[in-house]
C-alpha cells in the first residue's frame, strides 16, 4: 500500500512539475496546488498506512496509527491553502496590470521595466 | 539544571502581537509609526536580555504547552540563535526608521508596518525553534509576510517579479515538507536535538545523507547558494529600498542559519561528503556572486550580487567546521546583516536623490552630498573587510580555519574575492561621487538627511562591532562552542 501511494505521489509530482513549467500563469498556479497535494499524500504515507485504529490513546490501546503526520498535514494544508489563495489574487492583479498571463512576456531585464 | 524560561518566546510574541494590533490602526499614520518603532525597541531590549541570560546561564529552553521535549514543540535559545535574534531586532527598528521617509504614505497605510512585524516574528521564530517542522511553519510565516511586502504597492515590476518569487518559494517549501516527512519516516522524531541523538545511535546511513542534501537544497534555495540564487537579483530589485534592505539583511540569512543548525547538529557524521559538497558550493557561490556584482552598472544590482558573495563566504566558514571558521562565520553573518542593511539604504538614498539606478547617469555627487559619499565609502571598505571595521575579523577567522584544514585554494579564493568585492562597491563610489556633475533624469535637490540616520546607525554599529571585537568575542566564542559540541544543545533540550 505504501509503495502504491509513493508511486501515486510521484505521478502527482510529475504532473505538477509539468504544469509549473508551462507558460500560462493559471497552469503554474494549478501546478503549485497539485504539488502541495503530492506533498501531503507523501507525508501521510510516511506515517505508515493501515496500521490500526484511530489515534485516540487509552491505556488499553493495542494498535493505533501515528497521529503526528496527520497533524503536520493539517498545518501544511492550511498554509498551502492560504498561499494558493494569495497567489491567485496576485495573478489576477498582475493580469490586470500587465495585460498578460504569459510567463514568457514577464521576463523583464534592466532596460525594460 | 532546569533552564525553562518563558522569556524565550517573547522575541516572537512581541512582533506577532504588535503586527496584529497594527492591522487595526491604519487611520492614524503617526500612531502606527510610533507603535511600530516602540515594538521594535522593546524587541531589542528583550533580545538583549536574552543574549545576556544565555551568556551567564547557558542555553534557555521552553517547552510549549508544557509537553516535554521529544514529544512537544520546544523553543531553544542558544547563543548563536540569541545573537541573530538581537541583530534581527536591530535591523527591524532601523528599517522601520528608514521607511518613514522612503516607502511612501500609501504603502505605509496598506499594512506595511504590520507586514514588517510579521516578518520579524517569523525570522525570530525560525532562529529560536528547536523543532524541524516548527521551523517550516516559521519559514512560511516569514515567507507569507515577505510575499505581502514584496508586492505591496503593486507596480508592474513588483507584480512581475513577486509572482516568480512566490512560485519559486512554494516549490522550495514543498521540498522542505517532503524532507521533513522523509526524516520523520526514517527516525520517528522531528525535534532537532532528538534527531541528532537518534542519528548518532543508528549511524548516518546513505538514506539520511540524501535527506540532508535535500534539506541543503531547500535551505540553499532560501539562502541563495550557487545554482539556486537565480531568483534573488530579480526579486530583491523590485520592491522599494527599505524592503530590499529588510530582505537582503534577513531572509537569506535565515536560510544560512538553518544550514548551520542542521549541519552542525543533525547531519554531522558524514562530513567528508556533505561538508565537502558545501565547500564547493560555497566557492562557486562566491565566484558567481562576484561576477554578477562586477557585471552590472546598476547600483541596486551590485549590492544584491554582493549578498550572494557574502552567502558563499559564510557557507564556507560553516562547511569547514573548525572552531576558527565557525567563529568567523558567526562574526561575518552578523557583520553582513548590519552592513547589507546599510548598503541597501545608501543605495536606495542614492536612487531617491538622483532618480536613476544606473551608474552611467550619475556623477559628481560628492559636492552636493558629502555625508552620503563618505558613508558609502565607509560601508564599502567595511564590506570588503578592511581591518578596523567589522568585516575583517570574520573573514580573517574563516580564512584561518580554511588554511588550517588544508582548503588552500578556496581560502585564497575567498580572500581574493574581497578585492573584487571592494572594486565592485568602489565602482559605485567612483562613478556616482567623483567626476563631473551630470544632469540626472530627476534632478532632486532635497536633502538626504532623514534617509541617512538609520544607515549612519548601521555604520556605527558596524564600527563598534569591529573595534569592540574584544567585548563581542566571548559571546561569539560561546555560540561557536555550542555549535561545535552538539551535546550541549542536546543536553539542554532533552534533559530535565
Amino acid at each position: 500500500m505504501e509503495i502504491l501511494m509513493a508511486v501515486l505521489a510521484g505521478i502527482i509530482f510529475m504532473a505538477a512539475t509539468y504544469l509549473l513549467l508551462s507558460k500560462s500563469l493559471l497552469r503554474v498556479i494549478i501546478g503549485t496546488a497539485l504539488l502541495s497535494h503530492g506533498v501531503h499524500l507523501m507525508l501521510l504515507t510516511m506515517g505508515g498506512l493501515k496500521k490500526g485504529a484511530a489515534p485516540i490513546l487509552s491505556e488499553h490501546a493495542k494498535s493505533f496509527v501515528d497521529p503526528l503526520p496527520q497533524a503536520l498535514i493539517l498545518t501544511a494544508i492550511v498554509i498551502s491553502f492560504g498561499v494558493t489563495s494569495f497567489i491567485l489574487v496576485m495573478a489576477f492583479r498582475a493580469y490586470q496590470e500587465l495585460k498578460s498571463d504569459d510567463m514568457d512576456q514577464m521576463r523583464g531585464n534592466d532596460q525594460h521595466e | 539544571m532546569i533552564n525553562m524560561n518563558n522569556f524565550v518566546i517573547l522575541p516572537i510574541l512581541i512582533p506577532l502581537l504588535s503586527a496584529i494590533l497594527l492591522i487595526f490602526k491604519t487611520k492614524n499614520l503617526m500612531l502606527m509609526r510610533i507603535f511600530s518603532t516602540a515594538a521594535s525597541a522593546i524587541g531589542i531590549v528583550i533580545s538583549g536580555i536574552l543574549v545576556q541570560t544565555v551568556f551567564t546561564k547557558g542555553i534557555q529552553t521552553l517547552s510549549l504547552g508544557g509537553w516535554k521535549a521529544p514529544y512537544g514543540i520546544v523553543l531553544a535559545a542558544d547563543q548563536f540563535a540569541s545573537l541573530l535574534v538581537l541583530t534581527t531586532a536591530i535591523i527591524g527598528l532601523l528599517v522601520g526608521l528608514y521607511s518613514f521617509r522612503s516607502v511612501g504614505e500609501k504603502r505605509e497605510r496598506s499594512f506595511y508596518y504590520s507586514g514588517v512585524q510579521f516578518l520579524l516574528a517569523g525570522v525570530s521564530g525560525a532562529f529560536l525553534t528547536g523543532d524541524l517542522f516548527n521551523m517550516y511553519v516559521f519559514f512560511e510565516l516569514l515567507l507569507i509576510a515577505s510575499y505581502m511586502l514584496i508586492v505591496l504597492g503593486g507596480t508592474k515590476i513588483q507584480l512581475r517579479e513577486s509572482l516568480k518569487y512566490i512560485v519559486f518559494n512554494i516549490v522550495s517549501s514543498a521540498l522542505f515538507v517532503i524532507g521533513v516527512g522523509f526524516l520523520y519516516a526514517v527516525t520517528g522524531t522531528l525535534n532537532m536535538a532528538d534527531l541528532s541523538v537518534k542519528i548518532s545511535e543508528s549511524g548516518q546511513t546513505g538514506l539520511i545523507t540524501v535527506i540532508g542534501v535535500l534539506l541543503l537544497l531547500v535551505f540553499g534555495m532560501k539562502g541563495g547558494i550557487f545554482p539556486l540564487y537565480f531568483w534573488l537579483p530579480g526579486s530583491y530589485y523590485a520592491p522599494p529600498a527599505a524592503i530590499s534592505a529588510l530582505f537582503g539583511a534577513l531572509l537569506t540569512k535565515v536560510g544560512l542559519y538553518a544550514i548551520t543548525r542542521v549541519f552542525t547538529l543533525i547531519f554531522i557524521h558524514d562530513t567528508a561528503f556533505t561538508h565537502q559538497l558545501m565547500i564547493w558550493l560555497a566557492a562557486l557561490t562566491v565566484i558567481f556572486g562576484v561576477i554578477g556584482s562586477l557585471a552590472y552598472s546598476n547600483v541596486m544590482k551590485i549590492v544584491i550580487y554582493n549578498i550572494i558573495t557574502a552567502v558563499g563566504v559564510i557557507l564556507f566558514g560553516v562547511a569547514v567546521h573548525t572552531p576558527a571558521s565557525i567563529q568567523g562565520a558567526i562574526y561575518y553573518l552578523i557583520h553582513d546583516m548590519l552592513i547589507k542593511g546599510a548598503l541597501f539604504m545608501l543605495a536606495g538614498t542614492l536612487i531617491a536623490l538622483t532618480g536613476t539606478a544606473s551608474l552611467h547617469k550619475m556623477g559628481g555627487l560628492i559636492k552636493r552630498y558629502p555625508v552620503l559619499g563618505w558613508m558609502f565609502f565607509i560601508s564599502a571598505i567595511s564590506l570588503a573587510g578592511i581591518p578596523p571595521l567589522s568585516g575583517f575579523v570574520g573573514k580573517f577567522k574563516i580564512a584561518e580555519g580554511g588554511f588550517a584544514e588544508g582548503e588552500f585554494t578556496i581560502s585564497m579564493l575567498i580572500l581574493l574575492s574581497s578585492l573584487l568585492v571592494l572594486y565592485s562597491v568602489l565602482r559605485i563610489f567612483i562613478h556616482a561621487f567623483w567626476g563631473e556633475e551630470k544632469e540626472t533624469p530627476k534632478p532632486n535637490h532635497r536633502t538626504a538627511k532623514g534617509l541617512l540616520y538609520p544607515a549612519a546607525i548601521f555604520l556605527l554599529l558596524s564600527l563598534l562591532f569591529g573595534l569592540g571585537t574584544e567585548w563581542v568575542s566571548p559571546y561569539v566564542d560561546q555560540a561557536a562552542e555550542t555549535l561545535l559540541n552538539p551535546e550541549k544543545y542536546i543536553e539542554a533540550v532533552l534533559k530535565e
